[in-house]
C-alpha cells in the first residue's frame, strides 16, 4: 500500500467545478469512495458532522437533488432544515442575500442553494461567512451532479483520462452539461456535445469540446453517454415542434446503441422522460447506470459536505 | 532530533508471535475469531497476527481494516486535514470475537472512535484490544488485552512505529520533542 498524495482542501464553498483543481476533484471523488462503502453498511451513518446544521434553500422545484443532499447530511449526523421558498419570507420580498444572512444568524453551518439565476450561489457565498454549496444555479453550474457523473464513470471504467464522453440534449440551457465539461476536461476526457444546432450555445468549442448535431456520430466513439432531459416546459425557443420529433432525431434507442460500443455507459441526471430523450428499453437496460448514479450522488454529496465543513475558518477563495 | 530505538525487528516479531498465542489461549481456539486493524499500521499488524495464527492453527481468519476518520471528535480542532482511507470489513461481525489491533495505544481516543465505528457494523460477542506499544497517558478508561511492550514516555515524545510493508523497515523509535503528533 502506498501513501496517497495529499491535496489540501481550502474551499469554504463549492460553487462550480470551474473553480476547482484536478486535485480538489480527485480528493472529493476519493472521499466519496469511502462514503460509498458506508452506504452499504447496516447502519449507514457516521458522526463526522455531528452538531452541524445544513440548510437546504431551494428556489426551484427539485426532489432528487434536495432529498439527496438531505440524506447525505443525515448520514453524516448533521441536522437538516429544508426551506421551501414558496412558503417562506421570500414570498414577502426578502432578497437572497438577506435570507442567507438570516440563515447565518440562526447559526447554521452550510447553505445548499438552488436558484434559477446563474451566479446566485457565487453572490450568496460572497455575502455570508458560512459555507455555500451550489445545487444548481440557472444555466451556470450544477457541480455535485457532474461530480456524481464523474464518480460513476470512474467507478465503472477505472479512469477518466482519455475517456470519450458524449453529452446529448439541451446543451444551451444545461448547467449539468457545463459542470460536466469543466470537470471532465480537467481530467483529460474527450467530451462531445450533441444537440440540435439551435440548442448549442455559440462558442462552446472554446471549452475544449467537440460539437455535432448528428446523434450517430456522437455515439460512434463514445465510452459513455450522458443523456440530458429536454426541458420542454422551459423551451421558449420552440426548438422542436414535438416530443416525438425529438425522439425520432435524438432519442437514445436500442437501435441507435447497436451501432455504439457494446459496453457503452448510459447516464442520465433524471428525471427521465421515457420515449422523449431515451427509450424505456435503454433506460432499464444493461448499459444504463441511472439508478447507480442516484446512490453515488449521496456519497459524492457527503464528500462535499464533509470537506467544505473542514475548510471553514481556513480562508476562502470566492471567484 | 535525537532518536532512541526501543524495539528491534526481532523483538517486534517475537511480540507478534506471543500476542498471537495469547489471543488463541484467551479465546480457547479460533472459532468465531476475527481480526480488525485500524488504518494504517494497525491493519498491517492485524494482517501479521492473522498470518501467525493461520500458520499455527491452520485457520483462515477474516481480517478487516477500519478507518476511523469520520468518527473522530477532534476533526474541527486538528490543524492538519485528515487523510481518509477505506474501511474494508466484508464479513459479518455479529456475535464474533473481535480482536481490534492498533500499533500504539496512547490517549485511548482512537480506540474510542474505533469502538463506535465497530458497533455500527453490528453487535459483536466481544471486542478485545491488541497493541504493539502501550505508551501510557490515557485520557479515557481504556486498556489493552494484549500488549507487545509497555514503554514509558513523556507526552513531548513521539513514538514512531515503522513496518516493512510501507516504511521499508521494522522498528519502533522514540523521537524526542516530536513536532508532528502521532498519526
Amino acid at each position: 500500500m502506498t501513501k496517497k498524495k495529499r491535496a489540501l482542501w481550502a474551499h469554504k464553498d463549492l460553487l462550480g467545478l470551474e473553480y476547482l483543481s484536478k486535485e480538489d476533484i480527485e480528493l472529493l471523488l476519493d472521499t466519496a469512495e469511502s462514503f460509498r462503502e458506508i452506504l452499504g453498511r447496516k447502519i449507514k451513518k457516521v458522526p463526522a458532522l455531528r452538531g452541524k446544521t445544513v440548510v437546504n434553500l431551494f428556489y426551484e422545484p427539485s426532489t432528487r437533488t434536495r432529498v439527496s443532499f438531505e440524506v447525505a447530511a443525515k448520514r453524516l449526523s448533521a441536522d437538516v432544515i429544508n426551506i421551501a421558498v414558496e412558503s417562506s419570507s421570500v414570498k414577502k420580498g426578502e432578497t437572497l442575500n438577506d435570507t442567507g444572512r438570516n440563515i447565518e444568524a440562526l447559526k447554521a453551518d452550510i447553505i445548499v442553494v438552488r436558484h434559477n439565476c446563474s451566479g446566485a450561489a457565487n453572490m450568496l457565498a460572497r455575502n455570508v461567512n458560512i459555507s455555500v454549496i451550489n445545487a444548481g444555479d440557472g444555466w451556470h453550474e450544477h457541480p455535485t451532479q457532474a461530480l456524481l457523473d464523474m464518480f460513476t464513470l470512474r467507478k465503472k471504467t477505472g479512469r477518466l483520462e482519455g475517456l470519450n464522453v458524449s453529452i446529448v440534449g439541451d446543451i444551451a440551457h444545461s448547467r449539468v452539461a457545463r459542470s460536466n465539461i469543466w470537470g471532465l476536461t480537467k481530467f483529460g476526457a474527450k467530451v462531445t456535445v450533441c444537440a440540435p444546432k439551435i440548442l448549442i450555445p455559440p462558442g462552446i468549442e472554446r471549452m475544449g469540446v467537440k460539437v455535432t448535431d448528428n446523434i450517430d456520430e456522437a455515439l460512434s466513439e463514445a465510452d459513455a453517454i450522458n443523456v440530458l432531459r429536454m426541458q420542454f416546459e422551459r423551451d421558449d425557443m420552440k426548438a422542436f415542434p414535438s416530443q416525438l420529433e425529438y425522439f425520432k432525431s435524438f432519442g437514445i434507442t436500442e437501435e441507435r446503441l447497436k451501432k455504439a460500443k457494446k459496453d457503452i455507459i448510459v447516464m442520465h441526471p433524471g428525471p427521465i422522460n421515457r420515449g422523449v430523450e431515451i427509450s424505456s428499453e435503454v433506460a432499464d437496460g444493461g448499459n444504463s447506470v441511472i439508478l447507480e448514479q442516484v446512490t453515488n450522488g449521496i456519497a459524492v454529496r457527503m464528500a462535499v459536505l464533509f470537506w467544505v465543513s473542514q475548510a471553514r475558518d481556513k480562508g476562502t477563495s470566492i471567484p | 532530533m535525537p532518536l532512541k530505538q526501543v524495539f528491534t525487528k526481532e523483538e517486534i516479531e517475537r511480540s507478534i508471535t506471543r500476542i498471537s498465542h495469547e489471543i488463541i489461549e484467551n479465546n480457547k481456539g479460533v472459532k468465531g475469531l476475527v481480526i480488525i486493524g485500524i488504518r494504517t499500521r494497525g491493519y498491517i499488524l492485524a494482517e501479521r497476527i492473522a498470518k501467525v495464527i493461520n500458520n499455527l492453527y491452520g485457520a483462515k481468519l477474516d481480517v478487516g481494516a477500519l478507518d476511523i476518520t469520520f468518527y473522530r471528535d477532534d476533526l474541527s480542532a486538528i490543524s492538519e486535514q485528515p487523510v481518509i482511507h477505506n474501511t474494508e470489513i466484508d464479513f459479518d461481525i455479529e456475535n464474533k470475537n473481535i480482536v481490534l489491533v492498533d500499533d500504539v495505544l496512547y490517549t485511548g481516543r482512537t480506540i474510542r472512535c474505533a469502538l463506535d465505528a465497530l458497533i455500527d457494523f453490528g453487535r459483536p460477542g466481544t471486542i478485545q484490544l491488541a497493541v504493539l506499544i502501550d505508551r501510557g497517558h490515557r485520557e479515557l478508561p481504556i486498556r489493552a488485552d494484549y500488549v507487545g511492550k509497555n514503554i514509558p514516555t513523556s507526552q513531548k515524545e513521539l513514538v514512531q512505529v515503522k513496518f516493512q510493508e510501507i516504511d521499508n523497515e521494522d522498528s519502533v523509535t522514540i523521537v524526542a520533542e516530536g513536532e508532528n503528533g502521532p498519526e
